[in-house]
Order: C-alpha cells, then structure tokens, then sequence
C-alpha cells in the first residue's frame, strides 16, 4: 500500500509537471485528489489494516495529498504569471503617440503685470481702488490741478464726449475721488489699475487705449525718501533684483516734486547701448510728492498731510519685461500673441 | 530747445566734462538731454582757398577752371557751382581730405584736365540743407572777405560744435533760453556764469521823437518798448552768429532777421522788426482785433481776426498779430534802412489762442505761451540795438518808447532747513541749503534755519514751498535721497471681497480653457448696437458717443463687449487659427439720458467667444467641434461654482440664432443670454459657427454665495431610478425636470438627462426624455416603499401637466 501510494504521488508529480494549463491542472487536481480519485481509493482499503499500519499509512496518505497540492498550487501560480506577463505584453501601447489635449486658457498679458503690481503693493499695505472710465472735467483735469487752459492740458489729448465729460486721459482722477470720499480724512494707501484714452493714433508705440496703474499714499509726515524706497521696491520686484533705480525732476501739475524713474538697463548692465539710448537708463514712471493744491482740493491740510504717488503703463513694463514690440499686440487679442503668457 | 555747445562755452566753462557727462549732469538734475548730436559729420583737410582765377573748362561749359591760393600752395580746381566766381574764399577739401560719408578727396582728371581737390558747399561739409543760407542752398559756400586763406574751415564754421537737444517740460521755459541754461549749468556745476554786457552809444536823435506807444490791452500787454534803428545796412550778418543759429536750428536770413533770432534765442525773448519806413504812421497802437479784421502775415497768408486777438496796429489797421506773426506790409526786406524794433510782454493764454487759431506755432509764440522774464524784454531790446549797430551799421535812436505796467517783483518763499529735510527724508544742513541757494544765484535772507527766498523773474515757476523743496532736492541730487519705506499707520492691504471674487472668476475661466481678451471700449456705431443684452437694451435711452471721433471704427462707447471680441476672433480666423475659446470682463457704458450730460453708468459685463473645435485628438479620431451645450456647459460650471442658481429659456434675441438661444434667469432677474451668433452676423463678421454668452456680472457678485459651509457627507446609500418619458417634442427638459424635482419631494437629490430620443418606435412628433433621480435620505437608509411613492407620485405629475407617458 505504502508502495501504491508512493507510485501515485510521482505520477502525478510528473502530470502536473508536464500540464501546460490551467484546465489540465484542473484535471490532474479532479484526477488525484478528487473524491473519486485513487488517493481516496486507497485510503477506503486502510481497514484491512492492522492498527499499527493504519496510523502509518494514514500519515503518508496526507502527506502525499499535501505534496501534490502543493506542487499543483505552485505549478499554477507559475502558469498564471506567465499568463499575466503575455496579457502584459499583449497590452503595451505606444507611449510616443500624443496625449488627448486638455483645453488650456490663460489670463491676458496684461492682467498678469496688473495682478503681479496689486499683489506687491498690497504686501505693502496698499488698498485697490477703481473708478470710472468717462470723468468729468473736475477729477479728470482741475482736482488734480489743471485748471481749465492750462498748458499741460496740451500734453493730453483727451476723447470729450460732452464739454464736461470725457474718457479719462489717466487713472489720476481715482485719487482725488478716493480723497474726497474719505471720512475724517484718514490715510489713503491705494492703487488703481484701469483703462485710460488719449487722442492718438495707434501705431507700434502709441494706442488711443491703453491701461495705467496710480498709486497713492497720504498720510502725516510722508517723505520723498519714502516714494523712493516703495519705488527700488517695485522696480526690483518687477525687473529683477540687481536693477538700479534713479529719480530725475520732472513735472506734472498734481505732483512737486515731480520726478521719473529710470532703472537701469538691463541689456547693457547700464553702460549703454541702443535699447537704452546709451544712456545706461530706461525710463519706467512718473511720480511725486502730491500738490498742496491736490491735497487741499481734496479736503487734506497740506500743512498736517503729505503725501506721494505715481503712474506707470503696465504695457510699457509689459514692452521692457518681455520684449513685446508693438503696443497694438494688447489689443489685437491674436491667439498667437495671448498663448505665449499664459502660465501658472 | 537745441543748445550748442560752443555757444554756451560763451557763458559757462563746461570744458571739464565732456558732452556725455554735462548731458548725464544736467539729466539728473531737472532738464532730460534728449540727444547729443555733432553738428555735422567730422571732416579732415578742409581749408579756406582764394578763388585767383576762374576761367570755363576747355572742355565743358558747366565746368570752371579755377586756381585756388590755400595757403601754402596754389592747387588747380575744376568746380561746377553756378556761384563760384574770382575772388571768392571758399573751402577746399584737398586731395587726401574726407568729407562726411567717408568721402575720400583724390586727384583727378576731369575731362583731360587735371582737378587737385574740391571746393565744397555746406551740405557737402555735413549741415542739413535745411539750415543752409538760401544763397548758398544750390551752390557753394562764400566765406566773408576777410578770412585768412589756409585757415581750417572745420573751426570756422562751427562743424565740430556739438548740440544736446534738451526735453523741456511746460515749468521750465527759463531754459528757452541760452542764458537759461547757462544759469541751470552754473548752479549745476557750481562754476560763474558771464553775461553778456549790454551798452549803447547814446545818439543825439531821440526814439520819442520818431514814435508814440498807446496800449489799450493793457491787461494783455503790460509792457511794449519800441526801439528806433536808422540806416540799417541790410546784408549777411557775422559769420559766428550765422554758425550759432544753424547749430540752433534757424536758418540765417539777413542781419536784421539774425539778429532778432540771436537774441530770441540768447534771451528768450522774441522781438519783431518793422520796416519803419513802411509802418504806415507813427504811432504804435496795441489792441484787441475787431471781429473780421484782415491782416496779411508775412508768409503771405490773409488772416481774418476775432476779438481774442491781440494786434499791433499803426492806429489804423494791423501790421501785426501780436506775439505770432508780423505783418506782410512792414516786413523787412533787403531794402530796408530804417527799422522800429518790438520789445513786448504779451499775455501767454492770449497768444496761444492766436498760435492755435491759425495753427502758427514758432519759436516766439511759445516763448511767449509760456511766460517770457519781465527783466530781459527791455534789456533784450538793447542786446538787439547793440548788436544792430555793431554788425548792421545802424545807428541807434536815444531810448526806449515804452508802455511799462509790467510786474517785476521777485516771489518771496520761505523755507526752512526742518521742514525741508522732513519732506525729503533727509538731514540736509543750512548751510548746505545756503549753498545750495547761491549756486542757483538766487537772493535770500537767512535766520538760523529759516531763509527768505526771492525767485528770480527768469523763474516763474518758483511759487511755493513745494517748488523750492525740489530745488533744494534737485540740486542736493536725488541720488543722495535715503531708501526709506513708509512709517506710517499699518493699515493691512489686500484685495476686497469682489476683487478677490473677480480673480477666482478669471481663474476659473482659464482652468475652463478660456483666454481672456482686453478689446477697445471704443466701437462703431454700428457694432455698438449688436449682441446687447436684452436687460441692458431696456435701461439704454441713448448710446455715449464721442464728440469729435478719430475714426468711425472709436466712436461709440460700447454696451455689449462681443462685438470687439468678434472682431478678435475673425481677425484669428483670418490668420488660420480656426479654434477661439475667449472671456473679457469689462465695463459697458449705459446712459438712461435722452442728451447725455451725465456720467454713465458702468456696468461690468462677462462675455465669452467659442469658436471652433473644443478638442481634436486627431489619432483616436476624437473631436468636438463647439456647440451650444458646451458653452452653455461652462456656464453652468462656473455659476455652480458662484453658488449662483441660475435658469435657462429659449429665446429670440436679435443678432442670436432664434433656435440656439437661451436667455439667464436669476429668480425672477435676466441676467444675460447664452446662445449661437445668428448665420446671418457670423457671415458679416466672417466668422463660422459661433457661440457667445454675456452676463451681468456686478449682478453675479451681488448674489454670490461663497460663505464657507459644511454639508454632511452622507452615511448613508442612495438609490437611484431611471424614467424614461414620452412627451411632445415641443416640451423644454427643463420644464420636465422642473416639475420631477417639485412633484419627488425632500428625497430626491439629484435629476440627470441621460437620454433623449426622437424617431424610430416613436410616434411622429412625440420624444423620450430620460432622467435618473437619485433619492437619499442623510439620516438613514431609503425604503423601496418611500422611493416607489415619490416615483408614482412624479409619473401622475408629469402625466398631468404634460401628457407624458412612461416609455414602453
Ligand atoms: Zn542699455
């Protein structure tokens, strides 16, 4: 019996060597181990036994359904691995071939400039403010100093719709509305980013629309060293962090002093070439210590306030940031053109 | 303002620095150089020859002969100027020298005769032809008798002089001026200034008694002086002058004319000579035009005068407009000997009314538009009389007939060291202020820190404080200013909650595969009536238009913002890129006024532009042109994201595909519409098939609900049922859906379309519509008792209002 059982085991032993599937395995398992197999056959004679063979055979008995067991278990893990690895093989795909687009937009150029100015001023402390594209007379031009006649009026051009009304020549005006609104004359610390007109004719450096971004900050003992310190800042932040910044006078009716600001230039690392002029410097803003006529206009003791502010054209920051050649680009809204700036 | 240097050498010793650094200098410290040009083009081996001889060429009749003394040598010239003559000094450019434009001298023969140079004119030395003397326009340059043959044409002729062009802004018209420069160069480099001494000879005759000066605009002219010159030689004036004015950029006319150009420009105070002999009277009459009056200016033109005009007159008629432009009558000309000479203070807002009118801008009216120095009219008069004598021949007349009410008091501002500094941030000390005050020359008192300023009169725009803290700044150099940031209050900054709202929108859009556009406000008249939505239509009373257009293409203040971006899109479609997918917040302009005299409102506005594929995945032949549903998905997106509840329904609106239209509803609110831009508009914009929304979007910020809030995630299932309905075909989903969500009560949570179906197995006209709902309860698990209910509950609704039947 001992002999029939080992007989068994190494035949099937070698079917499951030899099976190649997992439907055979199957088989062989049904064949060997199944109720009606011949393992079981022989365990049905055990009682013919004497008592001291039986506990024998039994124990080889079990130990021979064990082994082929096992080997089957094993064989079929070995067959369904290399089913999986075929399936695998069978499934690879060209991962060259291009991905399905995902729709991407952007925001304009010119949001990002604004968006990226807001955030640094705000880190400043600064408020946003906005008002409103046609102004009258009053806030566009005699708020801020320009009395009707001026001379400087002729530095503007302006779009009048009515003889009082007009398509603001510069966000200017949302300072004086931003004073005059103000309670109890408390600080003002703002900027206003917006659309401003001027009469002229587009071309690659002139467009009759174009944006501007104010600032404005008001308060008691506001110094000029102050202007200069937020301005390295911005000029800095925007243009990298060797730029240089220097102030030369200049006018405007709101502001004295009035001052602009150069940086120095980046292509020649200021020692002058054709985008600079050769003079080492590009100009970028205007700015100032506010008017004592603004301020007091505005309901501000010129005596107890003071303040300073500036004005800046994202476009031409835009233009310098990143080469852009043709202020009609902003506006012509090509694919082509808007593509290229949107990121993350 | 084009300053010659050489010219200024006159006043100040700038010698020290070279042009670069003055123009970096004087930049920095309150006057912008625009330019540093040479005058001409530097040329070698030019000298001045005798003409000895000039005879015709043998062999060409344009052709001259001459033999021409340089000096060392006598060289053979062959010349083709029509002007050249014996006995003429000319420049000669000897073989070997260069000319501008890297043109080389070289012997030659010229129609078998030998030619050993070139006589030049002054275009050939490098000066502009503008500012070449008419006589010597189309020929060669003649030097005056006396110069030395031999002697280097370069220095003579002022070519190696070098001009900075100088950016003036409207406060600083002291720098119209050389002397005014001269004074902003001394005080920028602390170095004397020398001014140019002014004294006549006094005549026995007397002005007064050859001319009367009556002023009737005395509140436009406070001051006219009016100077005699007798036997006036007209011709060239000095050599130097005439160099002066070229590098100035006047061309030399005769002495008299240069002269009057000299001192406008040395002074900046313009004066005007009249042909005293051809005056018309005696008497000087200065007074405002009648209405219609004519004059003739001297280009020629016949000017017809309003009562804005100040005229000078012979108590008669018009001999000139003041400030502007002299009279054609009384000009000067080459017959001239006796000359009444204008030294005036006329009104600047007056003048530039009469610039402006007769679009005459010049050198003078500018000088006057912007405020001459009450103490120079007068003393500009003698600078011209002297001059007149010394280079004209003329003898000048004993004194000035003048009307005189001009104010030549000097402003008084006073300043001090503590609340300079504390206005700049700086710690500047008085003496440095004192220093700094006496190398502008201006006059002052000083109390310890407290200095009474007197502004000189060639300074009006000195004020106030203000404008002597920016000279204290500007002369203290702003390079010295400290770096400081702002002490005061800490106010926190950001952004408001619409700010932040209007950004998380663009975000949002982008994510969405949007590009935001910026398009002009300024559309036409026509654009500007399309595409508007039919809530703003209703509150327009009439379009804001500008009054005097550049073009018919800016007119019109915009009331829809897709008209722009259409026109964006085609210009994309016209350069091959078919696939357009746009946004634009912005404002539109709405008056409720029938004459607009008011302000507009300003309405903030979303639109969008879709165009084209949505998506092409070329290889897995995957593609979605854009239709309806897609922007009406985004939308959808974007307002759920807004929590905003908004409803879509059909509607005809004009330029819209009456099909493919939806209008917005917030509540009860239009909100905007959603739609397919009509066949025909696409056509006239050249467009294809086009999607467009536009919505209010100041309303959308209003009504937003984006408090933060948290809903339980339900623990327990949901279930879900389809039903599939059979209605007539004319009946909206959304009306269906309607009634499912109001007719299943609190359980159902959500309704989809999954299916809609029309054609086969249908009757004619009839459409299945399926829906799944899913019904959940948070608080435990849903009975098929109370989901069957509901079920039977929407079968009997919809049965009722809309005849529908379950799907067999
Ligand atoms: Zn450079």
């Amino acid at each position: 019996m001992k002999e029939q059982l080992q007989a068994l085991e190494s035949e099937a032993l070698a079917k499951v060597e030899t099976a190649s599937s997992l439907q055979e395995l199957q088989g062989v398992r049904v064949a060997y181990l199944g109720k009606k197999g011949p393992i079981t056959e022989v365990l049905r004679g055990m009682g013919k036994l004497s008592a001291e063979e039986r506990p024998v055979i039994g124990e080889l008995a079990n130990k021979v359904r064990g082994n082929i067991a096992a080997a089957i278990d094993e064989k079929k893990a070995g067959i369904e691995a290399e089913q999986l690895e075929k399936q695998l093989e069978e499934e690879q795909i060209d991962v060259t071939l291009p991905g399905r687009p995902v729709a991407v937009g952007g925001p304009h150029l010119l949001t990002s400039i604004v968006e990226e100015i807001e955030d640094l001023f705000i880190g400043l402390g600064f408020e946003i403010r906005e008002g409103p594209e046609v102004e009258t007379d009053y806030f566009n031009f005699e708020a801020l100093n320009l009395p009707k006649g001026h001379p400087a009026r002729d530095m503007q051009d302006s779009f009048y719709i009515t003889e009082d009304l007009l398509l603001r020549t510069h966000t200017s005006p949302v300072q004086a509305r931003t004073m005059n609104a103000m309670e109890n004359k408390q600080p003002v610390k703002m900027i206003c980013p917006g659309k401003v007109y001027r009469r002229d004719t587009d071309d690659a450096t002139h467009s009759h629309q174009f944006t501007q971004i104010e600032g404005l900050y008001v308060d008691k003992n506001v110094r000029m060293s102050d202007l200069k310190g937020v301005l390295d800042r911005f000029a800095k932040h925007m243009f990298g962090e060797d730029r240089e910044i220097r102030l030369r006078p200049s006018f405007f009716p709101f502001t004295e002093p009035s001052v602009e600001m150069d940086i120095s230039c980046k292509m020649c690392n200021g020692k002058g070439c054709s985008v600079c002029k050769r003079t080492g410097w590009i100009e970028i803003l205007g700015a100032g210590m506010v008017h004592p006529r603004v301020l007091e206009m505005a309901g501000y003791d010129p005596k107890v306030y003071s303040g300073f502010a500036f004005g800046m054209g994202p476009e031409r920051i835009a233009m310098l940031k990143y080469g852009v050649d043709d202020i009609r680009h902003f506006y012509t809204n090509d694919l082509r053109f808007l593509k290229q700036y949107h990121k993350a | 303002m084009f300053v010659s240097l050489n010219w200024l050498k006159n006043y100040v010793d700038i010698d020290q620095l070279s042009p670069e650094e003055l123009a970096e200098r004087i930049t920095k410290s309150g006057i912008e150089v625009e330019g540093i040009e040479r005058f001409a083009q530097a040329s070698t081996n030019v000298v001045v020859g005798y003409v000895e001889s000039c005879e015709k060429h043998p062999n060409a009749d344009k052709l001259n002969l001459c033999q021409v003394n340089v000096g060392e040598e006598t060289l053979q010239i062959i010349c083709g100027a029509p002007n050249i003559a014996q006995g003429q000094k000319v420049a000669v450019a000897k073989p070997g020298a260069v000319l501008p434009g890297n043109f080389k001298i070289k012997r030659a023969k010229l129609r078998g005769v030998e030619s050993n140079g070139m006589i030049c004119s002054l275009q050939e030395l490098g000066v502009e032809e503008k500012y070449v003397p008419k006589e010597y326009a189309s020929g060669i340059f003649v030097f005056p008798e006396d110069t030395e043959a031999g002697a280097d044409v370069t220095e003579l002729l002022n070519l190696d002089d070098i001009i900075i062009e100088l950016g003036l802004t409207p406060n600083r018209s002291d720098a119209l001026s050389m002397l005014g420069v001269a004074y902003e160069v001394a005080a920028i480099l602390d170095v004397p200034i020398r001014l140019p001494q002014t004294s006549l000879r006094s005549a026995d005759d007397v002005a007064e008694d050859h001319v009367t000066v009556r002023v009737e605009a005395q509140d436009v002219n406070p001051y006219y002086g009016a100077f005699i010159v007798k036997d006036v030689k007209i011709g060239p004036s000095p050599l130097w002058m005439r160099n002066y004015l070229m590098a100035a950029g006047i061309r030399p006319i005769n002495n008299v004319v240069d002269i009057t150009n000299y001192v406008l420009l040395e002074y900046g105070q313009p004066l005007h000579a009249f042909d005293y002999d051809k005056f018309g009277s005696n008497e000087v009459v200065v007074r405002m035009a009648d209405e219609g009056e004519k004059i003739v200016t001297l280009d020629d033109v016949e000017r017809t005068l309003t009562a804005e005009h100040l005229v000078i007159t012979n108590g008669k008629e018009p001999v000139a407009l003041a400030g502007v432009m002299g009279g054609a009558d009384s000009e000067v000309s080459d017959t001239t000997t006796n000359v009444l000479l204008e030294a005036a203070y006329f009104d600047g807002q007056t003048v530039r009314k009469a610039s402006k009118a007769f679009d005459l801008r010049s050198e003078a009216s500018n000088r006057f538009e912007k405020g001459v120095d009450p103490n120079r009219v007068r003393e500009a008069g003698v600078r011209a009389c002297q001059l007149l004598s010394e280079y004209a021949g003329a003898t000048v007349l004993s004194g000035v007939v003048e009307h005189d009410q001009l104010d030549y008091s000097e402003k008084e501002v006073t300043i001090w060291t503590s609340t300079i500094n504390d206005r700049l941030g700086t710690s500047i000390s008085d003496e440095e202020i004192a220093d700094i005050l006496r190398k502008l020359h201006f006059n002052f008192k000083q109390d310890g820190e407290t200095f009474i300023v007197s502004a000189p009169t060639r300074r009006q725009d000195i004020v106030i404080f203000e404008d002597m803290v920016e000279e204290v700044a500007r002369i203290h150099g702003y390079d010295n200013l400290p770096f400081t940031l702002p002490q005061g209050g800490s106010q926190a900054g950001g952004l408001t909650k619409n700010q932040a709202l209007k950004r998380h929108v663009k975000r949002f859009l982008e994510g969405a595969g949007l590009s935001e556009t910026v398009t002009y406000s300024l559309t036409s008249k026509e654009r500007s009536g399309q595409l508007v939505s039919p809530e703003v239509k209703d509150t327009i009373v009439s379009t804001v238009s500008l009054a005097m257009p550049m073009s018919e293409e800016h007119s019109t203040l915009r009331v829809s913002i897709l008209p722009e971006m259409l026109n964006s899109a085609a210009y994309n479609l016209a350069r091959k890129q078919a696939d357009v997918a746009y946004y634009e917040i912005g404002s539109i302009f709405v008056s409720g006024e029938e004459e607009v005299s008011k302000q507009p409102d300003e309405k903030l506005r979303l639109a969008g532009v879709l165009t084209g594929q949505w998506l092409t995945h070329p290889w897995q032949q995957e593609k979605k042109p854009v239709d309806f549903f897609v922007a009406k998905g985004i939308l959808e997106a974007l307002f759920a994201s807004l929590k905003v509840d908004v409803t879509y329904k059909q509607a005809k609106i004009d330029g819209l595909h009456p099909g493919r239209t939806a209008q917005l509803f917030a509540g009860d609110r239009a909100i905007g519409f959603v739609g397919q831009v009509h066949p025909a508009m696409q056509k006239a914009y050249d467009l294809k098939e086009t999607y467009v929304f536009d919505v209010d979007f100041d309303y959308l910020l209003e009504i937003h609900h984006n408090e933060p809030s948290f809903a339980v995630i339900p623990r327990f299932p949901s279930v879900s049922r389809d039903i599939a309905l059979v209605v007539d075909e004319t009946v909206p989903a959304g009306a269906v859906l309607a009634v499912i969500a109001e007719a299943g009560g609190s359980l159902v949570k959500d309704i989809q379309v999954f299916d809609v179906y029309q054609g086969e197995h249908l009757e004619e006209g009839k459409k299945s519509i399926a829906f799944s709902l899913f019904y959940q309860d948070p608080e435990r698990t849903l009975t098929d008792e109370e989901v069957e209910a509901s079920y039977q509950a929407i079968l009997a609704e919809v049965a009722k209002q809309f005849g529908a039947e379950l799907r067999g």
